[in-house]
């Protein structure tokens, strides 16, 4: 579904990513976990396609389709989705105006018939008693005023409206509260079918006793530097970082 | 030392002194003779001032040549025009729920006014019946604040003047419909000038919300100078929402002046999407503690227009708080202008005085100058501005789009949000959801915003 071959990017000549390679298929669920500043939220906004970054060499491509070439919202049209690390407050645009403008351009794309309003509400009823939302919450402009927990529920909310196929979650579990993070991971979990994929960017373990992960991706200074099943994890909350270095540093 | 000499505004200012001289023939049209005294010092002022040039710091930006370019018209008898009650519908807010007084080339006009029951005591009708009646609120009020006023369309105003609204609550009324003031000018001929001229007491605990709107028949260039007085007493609430939706080759010219008293309130939303050339003037005088003013304004121009808002808020007390909110949407050539002066006296301690003012340029045409100007003389006031101009926020717009939204889709959507800002502070909710209609589809006439591609 999503192949990403050495990808090296940056900004205004200072390199963030060294040559990223992933491969993510139907299915999987992949989490990346690496120190602050590594690149993990570079890689996911490139992949949702932020302008800013260069790309200086390698590729991306999304169910074969050259990402790096299409606009943001063709990406989100063909089904790639990022839970924003920090979304954004959007003042004086009306959340359910908002959501069913973005539904109904998917659906378009996808060759299904456009929702209105009536269908729209019903459809997206069910989908917030999945992250447990207050019902006035439509009415409200999107994340204004939303607390940090919030924000990050009305992500996951909008990916079970929109329905990616790869959904990419930049630190959502940040900012929530036990409660909440079960809320929300096991939204996660119910979204997860056959034919989606699911990126999950994350600091800490906690969220993958919730969201198991088949494959973790350890990214460190702009570079995947180990891969491994859902133990790797593990073994990093208990050994940190510097373990994966003195590793490398040692001659095999 | 202005560089323009007495004789230049004396040349430039006969054409409307001559026409004064004949007004002041008329006798009649002058109005009942204690006004007169009024007029003439308002002519006095006028020919003193002159009308102002780009060299004038308050005008700078805003060049009103093309209108002293015009033959001046003032329009001093009803127009043979008339106007079916039917062909009202075209207008802003000619359906709503109100009392409603219009207006034709500055002339009441009765058949087309719907006045209910008003509560004891409450007057809603014409300021020069009102004149003549010499009552003493209008006696007192009259004119009351505009002395040494700088603005020579309001002294042009106060000499030329025929009718306008005149609204009076006495204490404690509550006035639960909205009562809108409807304006419409002909446009026969090039040049005509009407001078709206509006008085408005709100007495002691009294509430008001009042609506004023301007409109055209034929979009020709003609000047619509229009001045309000507000006098809004101890405690009272007033909420005045004015729509400026002239035709694109009118000129418009408005003052608002307004004294407000102790614990009152009062919310004034000037929505600027008509006419040429237009400036909004406000000068509001807090003179009483406990005090709420808030000035909410919008204007969205395109093509040639140019739309100023010029505004004095006078903290003459302690204990007062202002708030003013103004954003502006600009699109291809044409030009956007604040100028919010905050006035903070030696004792008006605990002040609290907020300024935003806010730009969108649609296009790398448009242009917008802001200027802030606070004069604070107490140390122990809050004071806050902040102008910005720009383009949208790219984090937004990112937002829209990974989404799904394409470019100038999230482009619209966020235009739309940032005018809706000025919108959603109405709180009359029937006005609110008009306008909110009313601005949508102005800013969809806007070239850039209506290209679909990017
Ligand atoms: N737009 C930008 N301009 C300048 N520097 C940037 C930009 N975006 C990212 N960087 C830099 O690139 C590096 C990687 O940042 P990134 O946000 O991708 O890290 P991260 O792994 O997501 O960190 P965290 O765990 O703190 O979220 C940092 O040093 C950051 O300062
Ligand atoms: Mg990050």
């Amino acid at each position: 579904m999503l192949e990403i071959k050495d990808l090296k990017a940056g900004v205004e000549g200072t390199s963030i990513l060294e040559g990223v390679n992933l491969s993510v298929k139907a299915g999987e669920v992949h989490a990346i976990m690496g120190p602050n500043g590594s690149g993990k939220s570079t890689l996911a906004q490139i992949l949702a396609g932020r302008d800013g970054y260069e790309v200086t060499g390698g590729s991306a491509t999304f169910e074969g389709k050259d990402l790096l070439e299409l606009e943001p919202d063709e990406r989100a049209k063909e089904g790639l989705f990022l839970a924003f690390q920090y979304p954004v407050e959007i003042p004086g645009v009306n959340s359910s105006y908002f959501l069913k403008a973005a539904l109904n351009e998917v659906r378009k794309h996808r060759g299904e018939p456009e929702m209105d309003a009536v269908e729209f509400l019903q459809f997206v009823k069910e989908k917030m008693k999945l992250l447990d939302l207050r019902e006035d919450f439509l009415k409200r402009p999107v994340n204004e005023g939303f607390s940090g927990g919030e924000k990050k529920r009305n992500e996951i909310f909008q990916m079970a409206v929109l329905q990616p196929k790869l959904a990419i979650l930049d630190e959502t579990d940040s900012g929530l509260d036990i409660d909440a993070l079960k809320v929300v991971s096991s939204g996660v979990n119910r979204l997860k079918s056959q034919d989606n994929a699911q990126l999950i960017i994350t600091h800490y373990q906690r969220l993958l006793n919730y969201i198991v992960p088949d494959y973790v991706h350890v990214l460190y200074q702009g570079q995947i530097i180990r891969s491994g099943g859902k133990d790797l994890a593990l073994e990093l909350e208990e050994k940190g970082y510097d373990w994966i270095n003195e590793e490398r540093s040692q001659p095999a | 030392m202005s560089e323009i000499t007495q004789e230049q505004v004396t040349q430039q200012s006969d054409p409307y002194l001559s026409r004064f001289e004949a007004l002041e023939k008329e006798g009649e049209r002058g109005g009942p003779s204690w006004v007169f005294p009024i007029r003439k010092a308002g002519i006095s002022r006028f020919a003193e001032l002159g009308f102002p040039t780009i060299k004038h710091e308050d005008w700078r930006f805003t060049n009103i040549r093309p209108i002293t370019e015009l033959p001046f018209l003032p329009v001093l008898e009803p127009s043979r025009e008339t106007i079916s009650e039917a062909a009202l519908n075209r207008f802003a807010f000619a359906g709503l729920e109100a009392h409603r007084l219009v207006f034709v080339d500055g002339f009441l006009a009765p058949d087309l006014c719907q006045i209910e029951s008003l509560p004891e005591g409450a007057i809603v009708g014409s300021l020069a019946e009102q004149l003549k009646k010499e009552s003493k609120e209008v006696k007192d009020h009259f004119a009351g604040q505009i002395n040494g006023e700088e603005n020579a369309f309001t002294a042009l105003n106060t000499a030329f003047f025929q009718d306008g609204a005149f609204i009076y609550l006495p204490k404690g009324t509550v006035m639960e419909k909205p009562i809108h003031l409807l304006f419409i000018s002909t446009g026969s001929e090039r040049g005509m000038t009407t001078h709206p001229r509006n008085l408005i007491i709100a007495e002691p605990h009294s509430e008001l919300k009042l609506v004023e709107s301007y409109a055209g028949l034929n979009d020709i260039p003609y000047l619509t100078n229009a001045v309000t007085e507000s006098v809004i007493a101890d405690e009272a609430h007033v909420e005045h929402c004015k729509l400026q939706n002239e035709p694109g080759e009118a000129f418009h010219m408005a003052s608002l002046y307004s004294h407000q008293g102790r614990s009152s309130r009062f919310h004034f939303h000037p929505i600027a999407m008509g006419a040429h050339i237009s400036r909004n003037t406000i000068r509001t005088t807090l003179d009483g503690e406990g005090l709420e003013c808030v000035l909410n304004g919008l204007y969205l121009t395109y093509g040639k227009q140019l739309a100023d808002n010029y505004m004095t808020v006078d903290h003459a007390k302690p204990h007062g708080e202002s708030h003013e909110y103004f954003n502006g949407v600009m699109d291809e050539k044409s030009h956007g202008v604040f100028h919010g002066r905050i006035l903070v006296r030696p004792h008006s301690q605990k002040t609290d005085a907020k300024q935003t003012n806010k730009n969108i340029l649609l296009s790398g045409n448009a242009v917008v100058n802001a200027k802030p100007q606070l004069e604070i003389y107490a140390d122990d006031v809050k004071c806050t501005h902040g102008a910005t101009c720009g383009q949208l926020s790219d984090d937004a717009i990112f937002y829209l789009r990974a989404r799904g939204l394409n470019y100038p889709t999230a482009r619209r959507m966020l235009t739309h949000a940032f005018a809706g800002e000025i919108v959603e502070r109405i709180r009359m909710d029937t006005v609110r959801e008009e306008l909110d209609r009313l601005v949508w589809d102005r800013l969809e006439q806007m070239p850039r915003l209506a290209q679909t591609a990017e």
